[in-house]
C-alpha cells in the first residue's frame, strides 16, 4: 500500500531579477507503508527542499502530495492537524534541533500538550517513548546538554515518535554523529520501523548507508529524479550515468579499491541556471549530441515494470 | 635508514580549562617520510585536530599548551622554539595546513589572488607583481580553470570544491615539506571529493611533500593514505600500513569501527554497533580509555593503560590483548 505519493511536485523560489530557482522540478515518488524510500543526491540537488515540501514547511508550486489516499491540499483544518501528527521529522543535527532551555520531559510532552493533552497520559507516553529509544526514564528530568550526540539523536527520535506517526522524514539522521555511534542509531531506526510499522522517507548522501537501509530509492540531480527503483536493483544495475558516477565515487574502506578518478568531471551546476537538454550532460562521460539540446524522457528501468516507480531519465535508456 | 622528514615523539598537548585539564594529545608518536601520506583517523574529540595544530605550534590560546614531547622536522626540534622563529621559518613555510572548511578559512573581502600571495609576502619570498604572478601560478597548480582571470575574483564567486582548491594553493605557495590536511574533503560532495583527492596526490608527487591527512572517514582515508594511525581519547591506539589496518586490524576499537560501517554490496541486516559513546575528555576512564566499550575488556584494562606493542611490519597497537604477543 502506498502511504505517501508525490505527483509532479515542484517548488520554485523567485530570485532577484525575476528569475526562478527550480529547487524541485516535477518529482514523482511513492513511499510504501512500512518501507524506507531514500532520496540521494549531492548538495543543491533539492532533496532537503523535497523533505520540507512533504512536511508542509515549503509551499508547493505545482503537483500533488497524496498522503494515505488524500491530497494534502484538500485537508481541512482538523485534517491538517491530524496530518501533522502522522508525519514527523528527525533532522541532521541533534545539537541545534533540541531547545537547550527545556528539560527532555518537556521537549517530549510538547507535541501532546500542543494538542491539549494533559496529566498522566502525557507522562506515560513520555516514559514509553524514552524506553522505545533506549534511554532511561530519568532522562526526562535532564537537559539536552547532559547527553552525548548519539543520545541527543535518540531524544529527537523519541520526540518524533510521541504523536504515534506513520511516516518519519529522516534528513541525514546520522551524518552529524560520531562514526562509532552511527550504527547504534541506524539499528535503532530499523528496530523501530519493524516494531511500529513505520515508513521512512530518508534523505541521505551516503550511498552505502542508503543501500543498507532502504527498500526503494530516488537519485536526484538539480531538482529532478534521474533514476528511481527498488534499491537492490538500482544498486546492482545503475542505469543513469549520474547514479553510476555516484556509486563509483563512494569512498570505500578498502585500500585495494581504486579511486574513481576521472569518472565524472566538472561541478554540479546551479539550479538557477540549469544546463540545457539533460541537466547532467556537461559532466556526463557518455554525452551525445542529443543530450545537449533535448531533455530526456522518462523511461522504465526494466521492461517488466511500468508502474511509474522504476524509472530512468536518460537518452541512453531509449535505445 | 634515512631519518624521517618529521618525527613526533610522545607529544602531549593539554588544555587547561577552569573545569579541569583535558589531555587532548597524550603521548602521541609517529613519523612521516617525504611523499608519504599518513592518515590520522579519529572521532570528534579524539585529539586528531589538536595534534595537527600542535605541529604548527598553534594549540588553542590561552588554554592549550604543549606540555611535553618533541617534534623534529628535518633534524630541527620545534617544541620550545620562539614564536617569532616558528612564525617566520616554520608555520606556512615548512609546515602548512589545509583546513576543513573553505567557507571560513578564506577571507571574504580579499580576492583569492591576494590571499594566495599573502603567505609568499609574509615569508618574504616575493613581493608586488612577482607575488601576484606566483599566486596565479599556484592557482594553476591546483587546477583552478582560467587562473589568471579568476585570481581577481572573491571567495563567494567560487564553488565549494574550487574554494577548497584555493585553500590548497595558499598552503602550497611556500613549497612546504609537510602538508597537514584537516578533513579537507568532509564538506565536499562525493564526486568533488574524488577530484580533490586526485589533486592532493598530484601535488604530493610534484612537490615531494609529506601529507598528514586528518579525517573521521575510513573510506576517504583508505583511498588516499599509505599508513594509518587511529586515535582514541588523545592517544594513537593503532598504527599500520593501510592494507594491514583494513585487512587485519588489531585494536578492538579499529575492529569495531570497521565492523560498524554499512558497506556497498551488503544489504539490510543489522549493523554491528560499538556500544556506549566516546568518553568525556574531562573524565577519561582509568586504564585503557576504550575499556568501557570494549568487548574484550579485562581487569587489567580497567587498571592500567596498555603500552605500545610492536607486531610485524611496522604495525603498532596499544592493547593488552597483544601485549604477550598473544
Amino acid at each position: 500500500m502506498t502511504l505517501l505519493a508525490l505527483h509532479g511536485v515542484s517548488c520554485h523560489f523567485s530570485m532577484p531579477g525575476g528569475r526562478a530557482l527550480k529547487a524541485v522540478d516535477g518529482v514523482d515518488l511513492a513511499v510504501e507503508a512500512g518501507q524506507t524510500f531514500a532520496l540521494v543526491g549531492e548538495s543543491g540537488c533539492g532533496k532537503s527542499t523535497l523533505a520540507k515540501l512533504v512536511l508542509g514547511l515549503e509551499r508547493l508550486h505545482a503537483g500533488r502530495i497524496v498522503f494515505d489516499g488524500t491530497d494534502v491540499a484538500d485537508l481541512d483544518r482538523s485534517g491538517r492537524r491530524r496530518f501533522r501528527a502522522r508525519v514527523q521529522a528527525v533532522f541532521q543535527d541533534p545539537y541545534s534541533s533540541l531547545n537547550p532551555r527545556l528539560r527532555v520531559g518537556t521537549i517530549l510532552s510538547e507535541p501532546l500538550t500542543a494538542r491539549g493533552e494533559r496529566g498522566r497520559a502525557v507522562q506515560a507516553r513520555t516514559a514509553e517513548v524514552l524506553e522505545l529509544v533506549g534511554l532511561p526514564e530519568n532522562a526526562a528530568r535532564l537537559y539536552p546538554h547532559e547527553f552525548s550526540g548519539g543520545q541527543r539523536q535518540r531524544i529527537t527520535i523519541a520526540r518524533a515518535l510521541v504523536p504515534q506517526p506513520e511516516l518519519i522524514v529522516l534528513d541525514e539522521p546520522v551524518s552529524a554523529l560520531d562514526v562509532s555511534i552511527r550504527a547504534q542509531i541506524l539499528n535503532l531506526l530499523q528496530d523501530l520501523q519493524n516494531e511500529l510499522s513505520l515508513s521512512y522517507l530518508l534523505i541521505a548522501h551516503d550511498l552505502a548507508l542508503v543501500e543498507h537501509t532502504s527498500d526503494r530509492l530516488g537519485v536526484m540531480y538539480l531538482g529532478e529524479i534521474v533514476e528511481s527503483g527498488p534499491s537492490a536493483e538500482v544498486f546492482a544495475e545503475p542505469r543513469h550515468p549520474y547514479t553510476q558516477a555516484l556509486l563509483a565515487a563512494v569512498p570505500r574502506p578498502d585500500p585495494g579499491h581504486p579511486r574513481a578518478s576521472g569518472h565524472v568531471t566538472g561541478e554540479i551546476a546551479t539550479a538557477l541556471d540549469p544546463p540545457s537538454g539533460c541537466r547532467f550532460h556537461p559532466r556526463c562521460p557518455h554525452v551525445m549530441e542529443v543530450c545537449r539540446s533535448v531533455s530526456p524522457a522518462v523511461h522504465t528501468r526494466r521492461d517488466t515494470e511500468a508502474d511509474g516507480t522504476n524509472l530512468v531519465r536518460c537518452h541512453l535508456a531509449a535505445t | 635508514m634515512n631519518a624521517p622528514l618529521l618525527s613526533v615523539r610522545d607529544l602531549k598537548t593539554h588544555l587547561f580549562l577552569r573545569r579541569g585539564v583535558v589531555k587532548a594529545v597524550d603521548g602521541v608518536s609517529f613519523t612521516l617520510d617525504a611523499q608519504e601520506t599518513l592518515g590520522l583517523i579519529g572521532e570528534s574529540g579524539s585529539g586528531k585536530t589538536m595534534t595537527g595544530l600542535s605541529l604548527l605550534g598553534l594549540p588553542p590560546k590561552p588554554a592549550g599548551r604543549i606540555v611535553g614531547g618533541s617534534i623534529v622536522l628535518e633534524g630541527r626540534e620545534l617544541v620550545g622554539l620562539d614564536e617569532d622563529v616558528l612564525a617566520e621559518e616554520i608555520r606556512g613555510r615548512r609546515i602548512a595546513m589545509i583546513s576543513q572548511d573553505p567557507m571560513t578559512s578564506l577571507n571574504p573581502v580579499f580576492s583569492v589572488g591576494e590571499q594566495v600571495a599573502a603567505p609568499l609576502r609574509a615569508h618574504d619570498l616575493a613581493q608586488g607583481r612577482e607575488a601576484a604572478d606566483l599566486a596565479i601560478h599556484e592557482l594553476g597548480r591546483v587546477r583552478v580553470p582560467s587562473a589568471r582571470e579568476r585570481s581577481g575574483d572573491y571567495p563567494h564567486q567560487f564553488s565549494g570544491g574550487m574554494r577548497q582548491r584555493v585553500v590548497a594553493a595558499m598552503a602550497i605557495a611556500c613549497q612546504p615539506r609537510v602538508l597537514i590536511a584537516d578533513e579537507p574533503t568532509s564538506a565536499l560532495d562525493v564526486t568533488i571529493q574524488v577530484q580533490f583527492m586526485d589533486l592532493l596526490e598530484a601535488l604530493q608527487a610534484e612537490t615531494g611533500a609529506a601529507l598528514l591527512f586528518i579525517t573521521h572517514d575510513l573510506g576517504v582515508a583508505a583511498s588516499l593514505c599509505h599508513r594509518i594511525a587511529v586515535m582514541y581519547a588523545g592517544r594513537i591506539v593503532e598504527t599500520a600500513n593501510a592494507r594491514t589496518l583494513y585487512g587485519s586490524p588489531a585494536h578492538p576499537y579499529t575492529q569495531g569501527l570497521l565492523d560498524s560501517l554499512p558497506r556497498l554490496g551488503r544489504r539490510r541486516g543489522r549493523l554491528t554497533a560499538i556500544g556506549g559513546a566516546p568518553p568525556d575528555a574531562l573524565r577519561l576512564p582509568a586504564g585503557c580509555a576504550f575499556h568501557p566499550r570494549c568487548p574484550h575488556a579485562t581487569d587489567r584494562c580497567r587498571e592500567a593503560a596498555p603500552p605500545e606493542t610492536r607486531l610485524d611490519d611496522g604495525h603498532i597497537v596499544r592493547c593488552w590483548l597483544h601485549e604477550d604477543g598473544s
